[in-house]
Protein backbone atom coordinates (compact mmCIF):
# COMPACT_ATOMS: atom_id res chain seq x y z
CA UNK A 1 0.00 0.00 0.00
CA UNK A 2 1.32 3.65 -1.42
CA UNK A 3 1.10 6.28 1.10
CA UNK A 4 -0.99 7.72 -1.39
CA UNK A 5 -3.69 5.40 -0.85
CA UNK A 6 -3.58 5.87 2.77
CA UNK A 7 -4.01 9.56 2.59
CA UNK A 8 -6.72 8.98 0.72
CA UNK A 9 -8.55 7.04 3.26
CA UNK A 10 -6.78 9.03 6.22
CA UNK A 11 -9.16 11.93 4.89
CA UNK A 12 -12.37 9.58 4.56
CA UNK A 13 -12.53 10.40 8.58
CA UNK A 14 -15.01 13.06 9.18
CA UNK A 15 -12.82 14.65 11.93
CA UNK A 16 -9.64 14.89 9.64
CA UNK A 17 -11.61 15.67 6.86
CA UNK A 18 -12.70 19.03 9.16
CA UNK A 19 -9.86 20.84 8.64
CA UNK A 20 -9.20 20.64 4.91
CA UNK A 21 -12.83 21.15 4.62
CA UNK A 22 -12.38 24.74 6.10
CA UNK A 23 -9.15 25.23 3.76
CA UNK A 24 -11.17 24.31 0.82
CA UNK A 25 -13.84 26.69 1.40
CA UNK A 26 -11.67 29.54 2.28
CA UNK A 27 -9.60 29.14 -1.19
CA UNK A 28 -12.97 28.14 -3.50
CA UNK A 29 -14.65 31.90 -1.43
CA UNK A 30 -11.89 33.93 -3.09
CA UNK A 31 -11.74 31.97 -6.40
CA UNK A 32 -15.79 32.52 -6.25
CA UNK A 33 -15.80 36.22 -5.68
CA UNK A 34 -12.97 36.58 -8.05
CA UNK A 35 -14.74 34.65 -11.04
CA UNK A 36 -17.93 36.23 -10.37
CA UNK A 37 -16.94 39.79 -10.45
CA UNK A 38 -14.92 39.42 -13.60
CA UNK A 39 -17.94 37.10 -15.61
CA UNK A 40 -20.39 40.01 -13.93
CA UNK A 41 -18.24 42.95 -15.72
CA UNK A 42 -17.71 40.87 -19.06
CA UNK A 43 -21.27 39.89 -18.85
CA UNK A 44 -22.95 42.95 -17.80
CA UNK A 45 -20.56 45.66 -19.96
CA UNK A 46 -17.57 43.82 -22.48
CA UNK A 47 -20.13 41.50 -24.40
CA UNK A 48 -22.17 43.27 -27.06
CA UNK A 49 -25.74 43.57 -27.33
CA UNK A 50 -27.71 41.04 -28.72
CA UNK A 51 -29.20 41.96 -32.31
CA UNK A 52 -32.66 40.02 -31.80
CA UNK A 53 -32.70 40.00 -28.05
CA UNK A 54 -31.48 43.26 -27.50
CA UNK A 55 -30.20 43.40 -23.68
CA UNK A 56 -32.86 41.12 -22.34
CA UNK A 57 -30.21 37.71 -23.41
CA UNK A 58 -28.34 38.67 -20.72
CA UNK A 59 -30.14 36.93 -18.61
CA UNK A 60 -28.00 33.91 -20.11
CA UNK A 61 -24.97 34.87 -17.88
CA UNK A 62 -27.05 33.63 -15.09
CA UNK A 63 -29.35 31.04 -16.59
CA UNK A 64 -27.27 28.72 -18.18
CA UNK A 65 -24.19 28.19 -15.93
CA UNK A 66 -27.38 27.95 -13.11
CA UNK A 67 -28.86 25.47 -15.01
CA UNK A 68 -25.30 23.59 -15.90
CA UNK A 69 -24.23 23.73 -11.90
CA UNK A 70 -28.14 22.48 -11.07
CA UNK A 71 -27.04 18.67 -13.19
CA UNK A 72 -23.63 18.93 -12.14
CA UNK A 73 -24.61 19.49 -8.81
CA UNK A 74 -27.32 16.52 -8.90
CA UNK A 75 -24.70 13.91 -10.71
CA UNK A 76 -21.79 14.50 -7.93
CA UNK A 77 -24.27 14.69 -5.08
CA UNK A 78 -25.65 10.77 -6.59
CA UNK A 79 -21.87 10.08 -6.80
CA UNK A 80 -20.96 10.58 -3.26
CA UNK A 81 -24.39 8.77 -1.98
CA UNK A 82 -23.36 5.67 -4.45
CA UNK A 83 -19.58 5.59 -2.48
CA UNK A 84 -21.61 5.97 0.79
CA UNK A 85 -23.99 3.58 -0.06
CA UNK A 86 -21.12 1.26 -1.50
CA UNK A 87 -18.57 1.58 1.17
CA UNK A 88 -20.52 2.67 3.79
CA UNK A 89 -18.74 5.88 4.70
CA UNK A 90 -20.79 9.00 6.87
CA UNK A 91 -18.87 10.92 5.40
CA UNK A 92 -19.65 10.38 1.64
CA UNK A 93 -23.31 10.52 2.89
CA UNK A 94 -23.08 13.87 4.38
CA UNK A 95 -21.35 15.62 1.38
CA UNK A 96 -24.54 14.63 -0.81
CA UNK A 97 -26.52 15.99 2.06
CA UNK A 98 -23.99 19.16 1.81
CA UNK A 99 -24.74 19.30 -1.86
CA UNK A 100 -28.66 19.07 -2.39
CA UNK A 101 -29.84 22.38 -0.86
CA UNK A 102 -27.49 24.34 -3.07
CA UNK A 103 -28.36 22.17 -5.99
CA UNK A 104 -31.70 22.46 -5.18
CA UNK A 105 -31.13 26.32 -5.11
CA UNK A 106 -29.63 26.52 -8.76
CA UNK A 107 -32.34 24.67 -10.18
CA UNK A 108 -34.77 27.15 -8.80
CA UNK A 109 -32.19 30.10 -9.98
CA UNK A 110 -32.61 28.60 -13.85
CA UNK A 111 -35.94 27.87 -13.67
CA UNK A 112 -36.70 31.62 -12.28
CA UNK A 113 -34.21 33.60 -14.65
CA UNK A 114 -35.53 31.10 -17.41
CA UNK A 115 -39.27 32.49 -16.98
CA UNK A 116 -37.82 35.84 -17.05
CA UNK A 117 -36.31 35.20 -20.03
CA UNK A 118 -38.99 33.76 -21.73
CA UNK A 119 -40.98 36.35 -20.88
CA UNK A 120 -39.54 39.05 -23.21
CA UNK A 121 -38.46 36.83 -25.46
CA UNK A 122 -41.16 34.41 -26.28
CA UNK A 123 -44.18 36.28 -24.62
CA UNK A 124 -44.62 34.25 -22.05
CA UNK A 125 -43.83 33.05 -18.39
CA UNK A 126 -43.71 29.29 -19.16
CA UNK A 127 -43.38 26.89 -21.70
CA UNK A 128 -43.39 23.12 -21.63
CA UNK A 129 -40.09 23.25 -23.55
CA UNK A 130 -38.14 20.08 -22.90
CA UNK A 131 -35.23 21.71 -21.20
CA UNK A 132 -38.10 24.18 -18.44
CA UNK A 133 -39.86 21.33 -18.01
CA UNK A 134 -37.16 18.12 -17.03
CA UNK A 135 -35.50 21.35 -14.79
CA UNK A 136 -38.62 21.29 -13.00
CA UNK A 137 -38.63 17.55 -12.61
CA UNK A 138 -35.12 17.99 -11.47
CA UNK A 139 -36.29 20.20 -9.05
CA UNK A 140 -38.99 17.72 -7.34
CA UNK A 141 -36.01 15.16 -7.55
CA UNK A 142 -33.98 17.61 -5.24
CA UNK A 143 -36.88 17.70 -3.05
CA UNK A 144 -38.13 14.24 -2.97
CA UNK A 145 -34.11 13.94 -1.64
CA UNK A 146 -33.75 16.27 0.84
CA UNK A 147 -37.70 15.41 2.04
CA UNK A 148 -37.01 12.00 2.61
CA UNK A 149 -34.32 12.75 4.39
CA UNK A 150 -35.90 14.72 6.79
CA UNK A 151 -38.27 12.62 7.51
CA UNK A 152 -36.02 9.67 8.68
CA UNK A 153 -34.97 9.90 12.30
CA UNK A 154 -32.26 7.48 12.33
CA UNK A 155 -29.09 8.69 10.56
CA UNK A 156 -27.86 5.47 8.77
CA UNK A 157 -31.26 4.70 7.35
CA UNK A 158 -31.62 7.96 5.97
CA UNK A 159 -28.21 8.24 4.18
CA UNK A 160 -29.05 4.78 3.24
CA UNK A 161 -32.60 5.60 1.77
CA UNK A 162 -31.11 8.99 0.38
CA UNK A 163 -28.50 7.53 -1.53
CA UNK A 164 -30.92 4.61 -3.27
CA UNK A 165 -33.28 7.73 -4.48
CA UNK A 166 -30.65 9.75 -5.71
CA UNK A 167 -29.44 7.01 -7.41
CA UNK A 168 -32.74 6.10 -9.49
CA UNK A 169 -32.93 9.55 -10.18
CA UNK A 170 -29.77 10.01 -11.54
CA UNK A 171 -30.60 7.03 -13.99
CA UNK A 172 -33.95 8.67 -14.51
CA UNK A 173 -32.73 12.13 -15.85
CA UNK A 174 -31.92 10.77 -19.35
CA UNK A 175 -35.14 9.69 -19.47
CA UNK A 176 -37.09 12.38 -18.31
CA UNK A 177 -35.10 14.42 -21.22
CA UNK A 178 -35.22 12.67 -23.84
CA UNK A 179 -39.19 11.68 -23.12
CA UNK A 180 -39.57 15.15 -23.05
CA UNK A 181 -38.12 16.68 -25.83
CA UNK A 182 -39.80 13.40 -27.33
CA UNK A 183 -42.89 14.67 -26.68
CA UNK A 184 -42.09 18.46 -27.69
CA UNK A 185 -41.03 17.63 -30.90
CA UNK A 186 -44.59 15.83 -31.86
CA UNK A 187 -46.43 18.31 -30.57
CA UNK A 188 -43.89 20.95 -32.06
CA UNK A 189 -43.39 22.66 -28.88
CA UNK A 190 -41.26 25.44 -28.68
CA UNK A 191 -38.65 25.30 -31.30
CA UNK A 192 -36.47 28.15 -30.20
CA UNK A 193 -33.35 26.31 -28.83
CA UNK A 194 -31.58 28.78 -25.62
CA UNK A 195 -27.83 27.94 -26.94
CA UNK A 196 -27.99 27.95 -30.38
CA UNK A 197 -27.33 31.27 -31.11
CA UNK A 198 -25.18 30.49 -33.64
CA UNK A 199 -22.45 32.63 -33.77
CA UNK A 200 -21.84 33.63 -30.31
CA UNK A 201 -19.41 36.14 -29.68
CA UNK A 202 -16.52 35.44 -27.71
CA UNK A 203 -17.46 37.65 -25.10
CA UNK A 204 -20.82 36.13 -24.36
CA UNK A 205 -19.14 32.76 -24.06
CA UNK A 206 -16.46 33.71 -22.01
CA UNK A 207 -18.95 35.64 -19.87
CA UNK A 208 -20.59 32.43 -19.88
CA UNK A 209 -17.92 30.56 -18.36
CA UNK A 210 -16.67 32.73 -16.03
CA UNK A 211 -20.03 32.98 -14.56
CA UNK A 212 -20.20 28.94 -14.25
CA UNK A 213 -16.81 28.60 -12.81
CA UNK A 214 -18.19 31.31 -10.19
CA UNK A 215 -21.31 29.15 -9.59
CA UNK A 216 -18.89 26.30 -9.43
CA UNK A 217 -16.44 27.95 -6.47
CA UNK A 218 -19.29 29.24 -5.15
CA UNK A 219 -20.85 25.27 -4.48
CA UNK A 220 -17.40 23.99 -3.29
CA UNK A 221 -17.34 26.36 -0.74
CA UNK A 222 -21.22 26.60 0.50
CA UNK A 223 -21.09 22.85 0.40
CA UNK A 224 -17.87 22.48 2.46
CA UNK A 225 -19.22 24.45 5.29
CA UNK A 226 -22.02 22.89 5.16
CA UNK A 227 -20.27 19.67 5.57
CA UNK A 228 -18.28 21.13 8.55
CA UNK A 229 -21.31 21.86 10.05
CA UNK A 230 -22.78 18.41 10.09
CA UNK A 231 -19.87 17.12 11.09
CA UNK A 232 -19.29 19.88 14.06
CA UNK A 233 -23.20 18.28 15.21
CA UNK A 234 -23.08 15.17 14.16
CA UNK A 235 -19.84 13.66 15.15
CA UNK A 236 -19.50 14.60 19.01
CA UNK B 1 -45.95 -15.55 -3.20
CA UNK B 2 -48.00 -14.35 -5.68
CA UNK B 3 -51.07 -16.61 -5.31
CA UNK B 4 -50.92 -15.26 -1.42
CA UNK B 5 -51.19 -11.90 -2.75
CA UNK B 6 -53.71 -12.33 -5.09
CA UNK B 7 -55.98 -14.05 -2.56
CA UNK B 8 -55.35 -11.59 -0.07
CA UNK B 9 -56.03 -8.75 -2.91
CA UNK B 10 -59.45 -10.60 -3.88
CA UNK B 11 -60.41 -11.13 -0.11
CA UNK B 12 -60.05 -7.20 0.37
CA UNK B 13 -62.09 -6.31 -2.80
CA UNK B 14 -62.65 -3.45 -0.98
CA UNK B 15 -58.82 -1.90 -2.15
CA UNK B 16 -59.84 -3.33 -5.69
CA UNK B 17 -62.73 -0.93 -5.85
CA UNK B 18 -61.28 1.93 -4.14
CA UNK B 19 -58.54 2.00 -6.61
CA UNK B 20 -61.03 2.30 -9.80
CA UNK B 21 -63.32 4.17 -7.85
CA UNK B 22 -60.94 6.99 -7.42
CA UNK B 23 -59.70 6.40 -10.64
CA UNK B 24 -63.49 7.18 -11.74
CA UNK B 25 -64.08 10.09 -9.70
CA UNK B 26 -60.96 11.88 -10.71
CA UNK B 27 -61.74 11.52 -14.52
CA UNK B 28 -65.37 12.40 -13.86
CA UNK B 29 -63.83 15.72 -12.00
CA UNK B 30 -62.58 17.01 -14.86
CA UNK B 31 -65.49 17.60 -17.38
CA UNK B 32 -67.25 19.63 -14.17
CA UNK B 33 -64.31 21.81 -13.51
CA UNK B 34 -63.25 22.53 -16.88
CA UNK B 35 -66.82 22.58 -18.80
CA UNK B 36 -68.06 19.72 -20.67
CA UNK B 37 -67.50 21.14 -24.20
CA UNK B 38 -67.05 18.10 -26.43
CA UNK B 39 -64.22 19.16 -28.47
CA UNK B 40 -62.09 19.88 -25.44
CA UNK B 41 -62.64 16.93 -23.59
CA UNK B 42 -61.53 14.73 -26.73
CA UNK B 43 -58.04 16.43 -26.77
CA UNK B 44 -57.59 16.17 -23.03
CA UNK B 45 -59.03 12.71 -22.33
CA UNK B 46 -55.85 10.72 -23.07
CA UNK B 47 -53.80 13.58 -20.51
CA UNK B 48 -56.64 13.25 -18.08
CA UNK B 49 -57.17 9.07 -17.97
CA UNK B 50 -53.13 9.18 -17.56
CA UNK B 51 -52.99 11.73 -14.90
CA UNK B 52 -56.03 9.86 -12.93
CA UNK B 53 -53.95 6.58 -13.20
CA UNK B 54 -51.11 7.77 -11.99
CA UNK B 55 -53.01 9.38 -9.09
CA UNK B 56 -54.88 6.03 -8.30
CA UNK B 57 -51.58 4.14 -8.50
CA UNK B 58 -49.79 6.69 -6.27
CA UNK B 59 -52.68 6.02 -3.47
CA UNK B 60 -52.41 2.69 -3.31
CA UNK B 61 -48.69 2.52 -2.97
CA UNK B 62 -48.34 3.23 1.13
CA UNK B 63 -50.04 -0.33 1.24
CA UNK B 64 -47.82 -2.14 -0.65
CA UNK B 65 -45.77 -3.00 2.28
CA UNK B 66 -47.30 -2.04 4.72
CA UNK B 67 -49.25 -4.53 6.26
CA UNK B 68 -46.08 -7.32 5.77
CA UNK B 69 -44.26 -4.66 8.05
CA UNK B 70 -46.83 -4.45 10.53
CA UNK B 71 -47.30 -8.54 10.86
CA UNK B 72 -43.49 -9.54 10.78
CA UNK B 73 -44.24 -11.15 7.22
CA UNK B 74 -41.77 -8.31 5.79
CA UNK B 75 -38.76 -9.63 8.42
CA UNK B 76 -39.57 -13.21 7.13
CA UNK B 77 -39.33 -12.58 3.34
CA UNK B 78 -35.91 -10.31 4.41
CA UNK B 79 -34.32 -13.69 6.63
CA UNK B 80 -36.22 -16.15 3.96
CA UNK B 81 -34.37 -18.57 1.14
CA UNK B 82 -36.73 -16.93 -2.19
CA UNK B 83 -34.48 -14.12 -3.33
CA UNK B 84 -36.16 -11.12 -1.86
CA UNK B 85 -36.03 -9.13 -5.56
CA UNK B 86 -38.41 -12.16 -6.82
CA UNK B 87 -40.16 -11.50 -3.81
CA UNK B 88 -40.81 -7.87 -4.81
CA UNK B 89 -41.73 -8.32 -8.27
CA UNK B 90 -44.54 -10.67 -7.46
CA UNK B 91 -46.06 -8.42 -5.09
CA UNK B 92 -45.83 -6.00 -7.83
CA UNK B 93 -47.65 -7.24 -9.87
CA UNK B 94 -50.43 -8.42 -7.53
CA UNK B 95 -50.49 -4.60 -6.96
CA UNK B 96 -50.75 -4.13 -10.58
CA UNK B 97 -53.56 -6.55 -10.59
CA UNK B 98 -55.17 -5.12 -8.30
CA UNK B 99 -55.00 -1.57 -9.14
CA UNK B 100 -53.68 -1.01 -12.56
CA UNK B 101 -55.28 -3.90 -15.18
CA UNK B 102 -58.87 -2.84 -13.77
CA UNK B 103 -58.21 0.99 -14.82
CA UNK B 104 -57.20 -0.60 -18.42
CA UNK B 105 -60.24 -2.74 -18.80
CA UNK B 106 -62.21 0.20 -17.78
CA UNK B 107 -60.65 3.09 -19.29
CA UNK B 108 -62.67 2.66 -22.56
CA UNK B 109 -65.51 3.19 -20.25
CA UNK B 110 -64.41 6.97 -18.87
CA UNK B 111 -63.37 7.95 -23.02
CA UNK B 112 -66.50 6.63 -24.16
CA UNK B 113 -67.39 9.36 -21.28
CA UNK B 114 -65.47 12.04 -22.83
CA UNK B 115 -66.59 11.48 -26.38
CA UNK B 116 -62.80 9.83 -27.53
CA UNK B 117 -63.36 8.40 -31.39
CA UNK B 118 -63.18 4.69 -31.28
CA UNK B 119 -60.14 3.76 -32.78
CA UNK B 120 -58.38 5.47 -29.97
CA UNK B 121 -59.69 2.98 -27.34
CA UNK B 122 -57.10 0.38 -28.47
CA UNK B 123 -53.97 2.82 -28.10
CA UNK B 124 -55.19 4.12 -24.73
CA UNK B 125 -55.57 0.50 -23.42
CA UNK B 126 -52.74 -0.30 -24.98
CA UNK B 127 -50.71 2.63 -23.70
CA UNK B 128 -51.91 1.81 -20.22
CA UNK B 129 -51.68 -1.87 -20.19
CA UNK B 130 -47.67 -1.10 -20.96
CA UNK B 131 -47.42 1.40 -18.35
CA UNK B 132 -49.14 0.85 -15.24
CA UNK B 133 -46.91 -2.06 -14.71
CA UNK B 134 -43.89 0.41 -14.86
CA UNK B 135 -46.20 2.66 -12.25
CA UNK B 136 -46.50 -0.48 -10.12
CA UNK B 137 -42.86 -1.65 -10.44
CA UNK B 138 -41.30 1.78 -9.89
CA UNK B 139 -43.91 2.74 -6.99
CA UNK B 140 -42.11 0.00 -5.30
CA UNK B 141 -39.09 1.52 -4.61
CA UNK B 142 -40.81 4.72 -3.14
CA UNK B 143 -43.33 2.46 -0.74
CA UNK B 144 -39.84 1.15 0.00
CA UNK B 145 -38.14 3.72 0.54
CA UNK B 146 -40.50 5.16 3.04
CA UNK B 147 -41.79 2.07 4.92
CA UNK B 148 -42.92 2.96 8.35
CA UNK B 149 -42.20 6.64 7.75
CA UNK B 150 -45.04 9.91 8.95
CA UNK B 151 -44.91 11.33 5.54
CA UNK B 152 -47.16 8.80 4.36
CA UNK B 153 -48.61 8.96 0.93
CA UNK B 154 -47.31 12.50 0.45
CA UNK B 155 -43.56 11.69 0.86
CA UNK B 156 -44.45 8.75 -1.49
CA UNK B 157 -45.69 10.94 -3.72
CA UNK B 158 -43.30 13.86 -3.98
CA UNK B 159 -40.52 10.84 -4.63
CA UNK B 160 -42.12 8.83 -6.94
CA UNK B 161 -43.53 11.66 -9.19
CA UNK B 162 -40.50 12.24 -10.79
CA UNK B 163 -40.25 8.81 -11.98
CA UNK B 164 -43.76 8.59 -13.14
CA UNK B 165 -43.33 11.74 -15.75
CA UNK B 166 -41.51 9.71 -18.36
CA UNK B 167 -44.09 7.10 -18.64
CA UNK B 168 -47.41 9.70 -18.61
CA UNK B 169 -45.84 11.04 -21.50
CA UNK B 170 -45.07 8.41 -23.71
CA UNK B 171 -48.84 6.82 -22.91
CA UNK B 172 -50.61 9.95 -23.15
CA UNK B 173 -47.99 10.87 -25.90
CA UNK B 174 -49.58 7.60 -27.92
CA UNK B 175 -52.50 8.77 -27.72
CA UNK B 176 -52.36 12.09 -28.68
CA UNK B 177 -50.23 10.89 -31.32
CA UNK B 178 -53.16 8.10 -33.37
CA UNK B 179 -55.57 11.22 -32.23
CA UNK B 180 -53.44 13.11 -34.72
CA UNK B 181 -53.31 10.42 -37.45
CA UNK B 182 -49.86 9.44 -36.71
CA UNK B 183 -48.14 6.35 -35.46
CA UNK B 184 -47.93 5.73 -32.20
CA UNK B 185 -45.32 2.79 -32.47
CA UNK B 186 -42.66 4.96 -31.37
CA UNK B 187 -44.27 5.88 -27.52
CA UNK B 188 -45.72 2.15 -27.37
CA UNK B 189 -42.48 0.72 -28.20
CA UNK B 190 -40.31 3.12 -25.82
CA UNK B 191 -43.17 2.23 -23.09
CA UNK B 192 -42.57 -1.81 -23.65
CA UNK B 193 -38.80 -1.01 -23.11
CA UNK B 194 -39.25 1.19 -19.97
CA UNK B 195 -41.03 -2.23 -19.04
CA UNK B 196 -38.71 -4.28 -19.31
CA UNK B 197 -36.32 -2.28 -17.95
CA UNK B 198 -38.32 -1.24 -15.21
CA UNK B 199 -38.91 -5.10 -14.43
CA UNK B 200 -35.30 -5.78 -14.60
CA UNK B 201 -34.00 -2.90 -12.15
CA UNK B 202 -36.93 -2.06 -9.71
CA UNK B 203 -37.34 -4.94 -8.06
CA UNK B 204 -33.75 -4.72 -7.26
CA UNK B 205 -33.56 -1.44 -5.69
CA UNK B 206 -36.16 -2.22 -4.24
CA UNK B 207 -35.23 -4.68 -2.05
CA UNK B 208 -32.13 -2.90 -1.56
CA UNK B 209 -34.76 -0.40 -0.35
CA UNK B 210 -36.65 -2.64 2.08
CA UNK B 211 -33.35 -3.69 3.89
CA UNK B 212 -32.37 -0.29 4.29
CA UNK B 213 -35.97 0.31 5.77
CA UNK B 214 -36.24 -2.70 8.04
CA UNK B 215 -33.03 -2.53 9.67
CA UNK C 1 -30.95 47.73 -19.87
CA UNK C 2 -32.52 48.54 -23.54
CA UNK C 3 -36.18 48.51 -21.73
CA UNK C 4 -35.72 44.77 -20.40
CA UNK C 5 -34.46 46.34 -16.97
CA UNK C 6 -37.25 44.82 -15.22
CA UNK C 7 -36.47 41.06 -16.35
CA UNK C 8 -32.89 41.52 -16.37
CA UNK C 9 -32.50 43.29 -12.87
CA UNK C 10 -35.18 40.73 -11.68
CA UNK C 11 -33.08 37.72 -12.75
CA UNK C 12 -30.07 38.75 -10.94
CA UNK C 13 -31.32 40.38 -8.03
CA UNK C 14 -33.36 36.96 -7.05
CA UNK C 15 -30.92 35.00 -8.27
CA UNK C 16 -28.19 36.88 -5.85
CA UNK C 17 -30.48 37.22 -2.91
CA UNK C 18 -31.12 33.71 -3.26
CA UNK C 19 -27.25 32.91 -2.60
CA UNK C 20 -27.15 35.27 -0.30
CA UNK C 21 -29.61 34.21 1.60
CA UNK C 22 -27.91 30.25 1.50
CA UNK C 23 -24.98 31.97 2.94
CA UNK C 24 -26.62 34.46 5.68
CA UNK C 25 -28.26 30.92 7.30
CA UNK C 26 -25.36 28.47 6.65
CA UNK C 27 -23.10 31.29 8.57
CA UNK C 28 -25.87 31.35 10.84
CA UNK C 29 -25.48 27.17 11.11
CA UNK C 30 -21.45 27.80 11.53
CA UNK C 31 -22.03 30.67 14.79
CA UNK C 32 -24.13 27.83 16.50
CA UNK C 33 -21.90 24.82 15.97
CA UNK C 34 -19.04 26.79 17.81
CA UNK C 35 -21.41 27.74 20.99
Amino acid sequence: MTTQSIRWFWYASPQTFFPLAGKIARVCTLLAIIFSISGLYVGLFVAPTDATQGEAYRIIFIHVPAAWMSMFLYVVMASWAAVGLAMNTRLSAMMARALAPTGALFTFIALWTGSLWGKPTWGTWWVWDARLTSELILLFLYFGFIALQASIDERRRADRAGAVLAIVGVVNVPIIYYSVQWWNTLHQGASVSFTRAPSMAKTMFLGMILMALAFWMYSIAVAMTRVRCMIAEEER
Amino acid sequence: MLWRDLLLAVRRRSDVATALLFFVIVASLFPLGIGAEPERLRSIAPGVIWVAALLSSMLSLARLFAADYADGTLEQMLLGAAPLGVIVAAKSLAHWLVSGLPLVLIAPLIALQYDVAAPLYGVLALSLLLGTPILSLIGAIGAALTLGLRGGGVLISLLVLPLYVPVLILGAGAVAMADAGLSPEGQLLLLGALLIVAAAFAPWATAAALRISSE
Amino acid sequence: MGGYAFYVWGSYGVTFALLAVEVVQLLKRKRETQT
